[in-house]
């Protein structure tokens, strides 16, 4: 249970995630999301029950130690700072750096990989203000990799970008999970998108989860009706037989 | 570190060397380095030189400050007496005046004002245990405001001598006769510089955006308040030995970032660099363009700085 000052936003969530799992989580407006994804990465603080990564309760981990296994990817960061491309990755690296250590080889191959998983190395020495918000994302993205994170969270990574970046990160996270075994637990708003990626599904309603499972038994045309109160219809994509979300009209 | 940064560094070491002699031969009497030497000289030797190493601690520790400050409001026009340190310091003194204490308090006075504002600040800024960036900015701006209403209807009430007794805070004056004060404050800001440092790496993360620093396992609120405290001390210890200097805190840090790049661990070592030259060629000319009379420092800085960051805004991207 946990929310934003005394307005409890999220209050009864129970659920676990497996090693490998792409999990998507969606729902309407105010549903607690966003809530959800800050409490689980100690972000907000957590009023009651608890959140576990592996075995080790969050609250027990420092706030380091927790960053050192899962990174955060926010929804789009707008950098005040002209930061190159290179300097934003290698501040991935800050869970692994005491203070006063200088960066080593390690680092930078850990940031040169990143940069390449990324398809981002071509943009090293550009400076962060000068890239496309695609292009950004994927920085972004890069930085989180750089701090060798068993668990990816991302809050709604795409709602900015246009279909082809949308396309572009969202297979770059789904090869990451394949191949890497990379857990990704994603909120993302467009319900199609969720379908084609995610492993299982999250549906959350006013705090609560409404359904969980994969996206067949989540996106039936029940279940977004009644959370997202309004008429679908869910029809079965022709190229991956996973269900496709139509929007009705209620106008003529 | 590459190697365009170590030509710049090498430049700014020269141009700082340059400024120190520059400060100690000029004056109100010319005298050449050997001449300064001289025992029958000791007297403007060492008063010169007070004021040259015045001049560079107040430029270093209002440039660390003033970009510590932006970084972790994350707001370009963040400068050290943004929070309310400088109309503080000015209530101290001339609150004192007023009541007739003696001016050897002086400096204590307007440091206990800066410091008892900077604790109001924080406390109207503060919700429980967090503090929001908004709230401060507006919470300095404000007690700035309040206090600066409270000086002016205390000198109107007063007279000449609390007036005569403000000036010198108003505008600053790297003139110290007391070395005391002079040792202890250079101490407390090359200390609260060298924590500062300590800190680049939390700097460059906060700056990047709060919750993304927490997503890279720093603890935003216990960075917020240490910097908070660290600069607020660095700024009244300066503001009540030298008074308020404006533009250094808030365009050396805009020009270095332009010159090196927002990464803290060579800004601030070359802010400190570029602001302490910047001081001691400013009290320099402050003492020399109308020799005998004295221009007040805080004239110089904001005659050259105004249109330095003029020139600044309009060119808005880095050199890489």
């Amino acid at each position: 249970m946990g929310g934003y000052g005394k307005e409890m936003v999220i209050n009864d969530v129970t659920f676990q995630t497996g090693i490998g799992d792409f999990l998507g989580i969606i729902g309407p407006n105010g549903s607690g999301k966003s809530t959800l994804l800050k409490l689980m990465s100690k972000v907000l603080p957590i009023i009651s029950g608890s959140v576990s990564l592996g075995k080790d309760d969050i609250v027990k981990l420092s706030l380091k130690e927790f960053c050192r296994k899962a990174a955060f990817v926010s929804q789009d960061t707008l950098i005040n700072f002209s930061f190159s491309v290179e300097e934003i990755v290698m501040m991935g690296r800050i869970p692994h750096l005491k203070r006063l250590e200088q960066a080593t080889g390690k680092d930078f191959k850990k940031v040169a990989e990143a940069l390449e998983m990324t398809d981002t190395s071509g943009l090293r020495d550009k400076l962060i203000d000068e890239l496309s918000s695609g292009e950004r994302q994927r920085v972004i993205i890069a930085k989180a990799l750089a701090q060798e994170p068993t668990l990816l969270f991302l809050d709604e990574p795409t709602s900015h970008l246009d279909i082809g970046h949308q396309i572009q990160v969202l297979d770059l996270l789904k090869k990451l999970n394949r191949q890497n075994q990379l857990t990704i637990v994603m909120v993302i708003h467009d319900l199609n998108l969720a379908s084609e990626y995610c492993s299982r599904i999250l549906l959350l309603d006013q705090g609560k989860i409404f359904k969980q499972g994969t996206p067949q038994e989540v996106l039936t045309y029940q279940n977004i009706e009644s959370v997202y109160k309004t008429v679908v219809l869910v029809k079965n994509n022709p190229i991956n037989s996973k269900p496709y979300v139509v929007l009705v009209s209620g106008e003529k | 570190m590459n190697k365009t940064f170590k030509y710049k560094l090498l430049i700014l070491i020269g141009l700082l060397l340059a400024a120190f002699y520059y400060g100690l031969v000029n004056g109100s009497s010319k005298l050449t380095l050997s001449q300064l030497l001289l025992t029958e000289n000791s007297h403007i030797f060492s008063l010169r030189l007070s004021r040259v190493i015045m001049s560079a601690i107040s430029g270093m520790g209002l440039a660390v400050s003033g970009l510590a400050l932006q970084a972790i409001l994350r707001n370009p026009l963040a400068e050290p007496y943004l929070l309310g340190t400088s109309s503080g310091a000015g209530l101290g003194s001339v609150l004192a005046v007023v009541l007739g204490v003696s001016s050897i308090y002086l400096p204590l006075a307007s440091f206990i004002g800066a410091l008892l504002t900077i604790i109001l600040v924080y406390n109207l800024a503060r919700q429980s245990n967090k503090v929001g960036v908004q709230s401060l900015i507006l919470s300095g701006v404000i007690a700035s405001i309040a206090i600066s209403g409270v000086i002016v209807f205390l000198i109107s009430v007063s007279g000449n001598e609390a007036l005569h007794g403000a000036l010198w805070w108003l505008w600053g004056s790297m003139q110290i006769y007391d070395l005391w004060l002079l040792t202890v404050v250079s101490a407390v800001v090359i200390l609260g510089i060298f924590a500062i440092y300590i800190l680049a790496q939390d700097l460059n993360a906060i700056s990047i955006g709060e919750e993304e620093a927490m997503h890279l396992g720093i603890n935003t609120e216990k960075l917020k308040k240490t910097i908070f405290f660290i600069t607020s001390l660095i700024t009244a210890a300066l503001v009540c030995a030298c008074g308020i200097i404006g533009f250094v805190g808030l365009v050396i840090p805009h020009m270095m970032r332009f010159v090196v790049g927002p990464n803290h661990k060579v800004l601030i070592p070359t802010a400190c660099l570029a602001a302490a030259t910047f001081m001691i060629i400013s009290d320099t000319l402050s003492r020399t363009l109308f020799s005998p009379i004295e221009v007040p420092i805080g004239v110089i800085t904001a005659v050259i700085g105004a249109p330095l960051f003029i020139i600044l805004l309009k060119r808005r991207t880095r050199v890489s």
